[in-house]
């Protein structure tokens, strides 16, 4: 056991100091394999710890913040919503199927440990180029990502409602998997993961133990470099059945009232449940490592604390009730193991064939892992990066925004979540494609709205205001639905924060996302950090992903029942609507998808963020909707106004005739703090005085119906017919992976 | 008051559409309903057997063939001779068929995909409980999601179900005409329900329980629902008209 035994586990020469410091001695190799995976940055957070204190984490609705397995807010009626987003990246580019199905079983895992029965996923993917060079491998990625995502959810029967897909030479090497999961129980029904009461059982359930995803949790927090291909054994293999009867036997073992605490074996398998069961309830575990049911025999104690093999639980109950769970478990074809008790006394102690395999200290290995403050400095080509590129303006810009609705990244998903189970379990009244998905909570008058969203282009740009944007439109795109934000979480996904230029652009994007967050009055209430992300030294474009969460109080209050799936999504539906454009005007083009897709060119400053503009126009977007004045509402994202229009014509094959003064090339102007709304001609009056006093501009665009989308602007006009631009838009997609 | 008609949604290892019948049945149109254990052997006296979709013991062998043997299967096949309304959807139809209480079988989806869209169904036949609240020609929009929804069967065996009227919806355009842009899954004839004999035992890939209320912008599915716990005989006889396209 030496220093260079411990460099190869990712620990460095003063983590393995402190290590020996605390034991009072030289570890042993279990014990090293141990620290080493409490140590990696995935689940100690060491580089980021730091920053993330920045987030606002509480509010009137907030009933478990950070730290839990998952972040539960109060929804309302008695209900709570728990969830979080992780991501699965560095698995998902060496083996796609597989890293992608993990991903979507461990985030259900812990929604569920909490007590919360899954309602809703979300995805949020980026991959590189997939017809350039390396398409060929990037587009079997790609495959793999959407099928294991698929193959998972769908079996476990959890509708994937929304998410994003982005595409950038950035992640040629290293593709995101961010995966996203809500479940909701009663309020007094929320569990959490606490190891209490000395001499209480603790049982093993799920699948046995293999060598599968050994060190994952350590893999996760390196860079890749030519080697990595080998890693494809320290990927998970993903069971969803198994995930599907775990999850309704749990449930079942919680509600049964035995159960004391549960968590889930994720990242560092065993190793962590244990020692985060124990430190949040400031106990102590006694683990035999020889009645924990393995898939082979000769599994060493070092693999079966390192497994990440899935779809495994571990539960506290109380004295003498470990029959009582058992047999729940056994009802559901899975077998429970007492494979130790909670101590007092704060320590681990791991026995492998009566012999002592490892004693260590609890909560400082857990809560006392190192924190650093990564060196962090601007890259030293900034000032050159946000040089404005003076934007050409387009001769024709229909056909500027044909090729931009060609493009796979503004393209239709719809290859993508047709593969998806979007409406099982009978909640989803507007589905994945919207700004927003809206699910209908059973039992309520309430729907819940939910969006992930982010730019990494922005956040490359200038990380602070990225950071800032990517929450601004999460409330917006919840806004349009007419929902009040109740919690967020969040993947942040960087590169190397020993690389100071990295370190720089993590803390920034926490720093315009925190101040976000805070004049929105947004709580995060969990979280992933996802560092490392880079091939042999090619860092992938700052990717700070959100999912916010939203409340819609009165459902019925926003239109008639048979209309509201309409109202709700952002097309174009009922003739004779006006459309409004809402918010400020302005050539924003940092960024933007009109000179990335088009020109190539990625330089500039991203798009101001106004948050008190922002914040005044969802305000606005919310008391429309709440007054059922709003027939339809679609946020300006990427590409601008005409991209907008041209979504919301195609929805529902219906156009529009109307004008805007703007010059042609302020049609793809990236400008934030805008939206489209629809309204019946009768409203717009009082629209236009609410708005006035919510201080939000507001402009009359035309008229909706016919076939074409027809704009007249400064000299010129826009005349498509609807289904040609849904020709180029639907096939974007299928050409490029086909 | 209408009289309630006992519904029994059974439950296998795997089934994650038996909460949304079961809503629609007890919420929606006020029936009594229960969950039946795969491992049970009573039927409790349902007059109604729904086997929910899902993805039974993870499809692993192929879809429905190892809930097809479970014990509740024997309660299930005897009300089925009796007469008694079996209702199959999705992974419940492929058990039907793995069980051999309707005939066919399915095979993966023409595209090898996963598919999770809303498509067209043309009623073929409107005299049996099932479809008695459409009329026959309608064109119902319902929501698919399988990935084994390609029914097949050899040409014979298909003329001989097309004879006896046991096509009862099969996959159209939105003008309700066969074609093969509409038929996504690929499944012979585009068929996307199929009866039994005498009309009590009822299988289709789509998924009327996700398509029953306003709220959720579509409830063209609610009829087959309602039709399914209307009052009167189990039995439907066995019908000499056969139901051409």
């Amino acid at each position: 056991m030496d220093a260079g035994l411990a460099a190869e586990h990712g620990l460095t020469t003063e983590e393995y100091g402190g290590l020996c410091d605390l034991l009072g001695r030289v570890p042993t190799y279990t014990e090293l394999g141990i620290a080493s995976a409490l140590y990696s940055e995935h689940c100690s957070y060491k580089s980021s710890k730091i920053h993330l204190r920045r987030f606002p984490t509480r509010s009137r609705r907030v009933v478990h913040g950070p730290g839990e397995n998952a972040g539960v807010v109060d929804i309302g009626h008695g209900w709570v919503a728990a969830f979080k987003m992780e991501s699965h990246n560095h698995p998902s580019f060496i083996e796609p199927y597989q890293g992608a199905a993990t991903g979507v079983g461990g985030i259900l895992r812990d929604v569920f440990t909490m007590g919360a029965r899954p309602i809703a996923c979300l995805d949020s993917l980026r991959f590189g180029d997939i017809d350039g060079e390396r398409g060929a491998r990037m587009r079997h990625l790609v495959d793999g990502v959407v099928r294991g995502i698929g193959d998972y959810g769908n079996c476990v029967g959890i509708p994937t409602v929304g998410g994003e897909t982005g595409f950038h030479s950035s992640y040629n090497g290293n593709i995101l998997v961010n995966a996203f999961a809500l479940g909701v129980c009663r309020r007094e029904r929320i569990f959490t993961a606490v190891a209490s009461g000395a001499g209480n059982p603790i049982l093993y359930a799920g699948s046995r133990t293999g060598r599968d995803g050994i060190h994952g949790a350590t893999m996760a927090s390196e860079a890749f470099d030519s080697e990595s291909e080998a890693k494809r054994p320290t990927v998970q293999v993903g069971d969803p059945f198994t995930e599907k009867v775990l999850l309704e036997a749990s449930l079942e073992a919680m509600r049964s009232g035995v159960v004391l605490g549960v968590q889930d074996m994720g990242a560092a398998g065993l190793t962590s449940s244990c020692f985060e069961m124990a430190a949040r309830g400031g106990a102590g575990v006694d683990i035999d490592l020889d009645l924990v049911p393995l898939r082979e025999a000769s599994l060493t104690p070092y693999e079966i604390m390192l497994s990440e093999s899935q779809e495994r639980m571990v539960f506290v109950t109380q004295k003498g009730q470990e029959q009582a769970v058992a047999s729940i478990l056994s009802r559901w074809g899975l077998q429970a193991s007492t494979i130790g008790r909670v101590t007092d006394d704060g320590r681990a102690r791991l026995t492998f064939g009566g012999r002592k395999v490892a004693d260590m200290p609890v909560e400082p290995l857990v809560d006392g892992a190192p924190v650093y403050d990564r060196p962090a400095a601007p890259p030293g080509d900034l000032v050159h990066r946000q040089e404005d590129v003076e934007p050409e303006a387009p001769d024709d810009p229909l056909g500027a925004l044909k090729r931009l609705l060609g493009t796979p990244e503004l393209g239709d998903k719809a290859w993508i979540y047709q593969q998806y189970d979007s409406t099982v379990r009978s909640n989803t009244i507007v589905g994945p494609g919207a700004d927003a998905a809206v699910l209908r909570l059973k039992g309520t008058p309430s729907g819940l709205a939910l969006t992930s969203d982010t730019n990494p282009s922005y956040c490359w740009l200038d990380p602070r205001t990225g950071g800032r944007q990517a929450v601004a439109e999460a409330v917006r795109n919840l806004a349009t639905a007419g929902a009040e934000p109740v919690g967020m979480t969040n993947c942040l996904n960087f590169g190397s924060p020993e690389n100071p230029e990295i370190a720089w652009q993590l803390r920034e994007c926490i720093s315009g996302m925190a101040d976000a967050c805070r004049a929105f009055d947004v709580p995060v209430i969990s979280g992933n950090v996802s560092l490392y992300n880079e091939t042999e030294g090619e860092a992938v474009r700052p990717t700070p992903t959100v999912a916010m969460v939203g409340v819609i109080d009165g459902l019925m209050d926003l239109g008639d029942e048979a209309e509201i799936h309409r109202l709700l999504g952002c097309g174009f539906w009922r003739p004779g609507d006006r459309v409004l454009l809402l918010g400020n005007e302005g050539d924003e083009f940092g960024g933007s998808a009109y000179q990335r897709l088009l020109y190539g060119v990625e330089a500039g400053r991203p798009p101001a963020v106004d948050l008190r503009a922002e914040a005044a126009l969802c305000a606005l977007l919310r008391r429309a909707r709440r007054t059922g004045w709003l027939s339809g509402a679609h946020d300006l994202a990427e590409g601008g106004l005409l991209v907008a229009l041209a979504e919301c014509a195609m929805a529902w094959g219906l156009g529009m005739r109307g004008h805007t003064g703007t010059s042609p090339l302020s049609l793809f102007s990236e400008a934030q703090g805008r939206a489209l709304v629809t309204l019946a001609p009768a409203r717009v009056d009082d629209f236009f005085a609410t708005a006035e006093e919510f201080g939000v501009p507001a402009s009359d665009l035309g008229e909706v119906g016919g076939d074409r989308l027809v704009l007249g602007y400064d000299g010129g006009v826009v005349d498509g017919a609807i289904d040609d631009l849904r020709a180029v838009w639907a096939q974007a997609l299928p050409r490029a992976v086909g | 008051m209408a009289l309630k008609v006992k519904c029994g949604i059974v439950v296998f290892p795997g089934s994650n559409c038996d909460h949304d019948v079961y809503y629609v049945l007890k919420r929606v149109l006020g029936q009594e309903a229960v969950f039946l254990w795969h491992q049970e052997t009573s039927l409790q006296e349902c007059e109604l057997v729904v086997l929910p979709g899902g993805f039974s013991y993870g499809d692993y062998l192929r879809a429905g063939s190892m809930a097809a043997h479970s014990p509740i299967m024997a309660a299930v096949r005897r009300h089925a001779e009796a007469g008694g309304r079996v209702l199959g959807i999705c992974n419940g139809f492929q058990m039907l068929l793995e069980a051999g209480l309707l005939p066919g079988a399915m095979r993966r989806n023409r595209n090898l995909r996963f598919l999770s869209v809303d498509v067209h169904l043309r009623v073929e036949r409107n005299d049996l409980v099932y479809s008695s609240g459409y009329r026959r020609g309608d064109v119902l929009c319902m929501p698919i999601a399988h990935a084994e929804g390609n029914y097949v069967d050899s040409d014979e065996a298909l003329d001989e179900l097309e004879r006896a009227g046991q096509v009862v919806f099969r996959y159209v355009d939105a003008d309700g005409s066969v074609a093969a842009a509409a038929n996504l899954n690929g499944s012979k004839r585009s068929i996307a329900g199929v009866c039994n004999g005498d009309g009590n035992v009822l299988g289709l890939m789509p998924h009327p329980e996700r398509c029953a209320e306003d709220l959720l912008g579509n409830g063209d599915g609610l009829a087959l629902l309602a039709g399914a716990v209307q009052a009167g005989g189990a039995r439907v006889g066995r019908l000499a008209a056969a139901a051409g396209g």
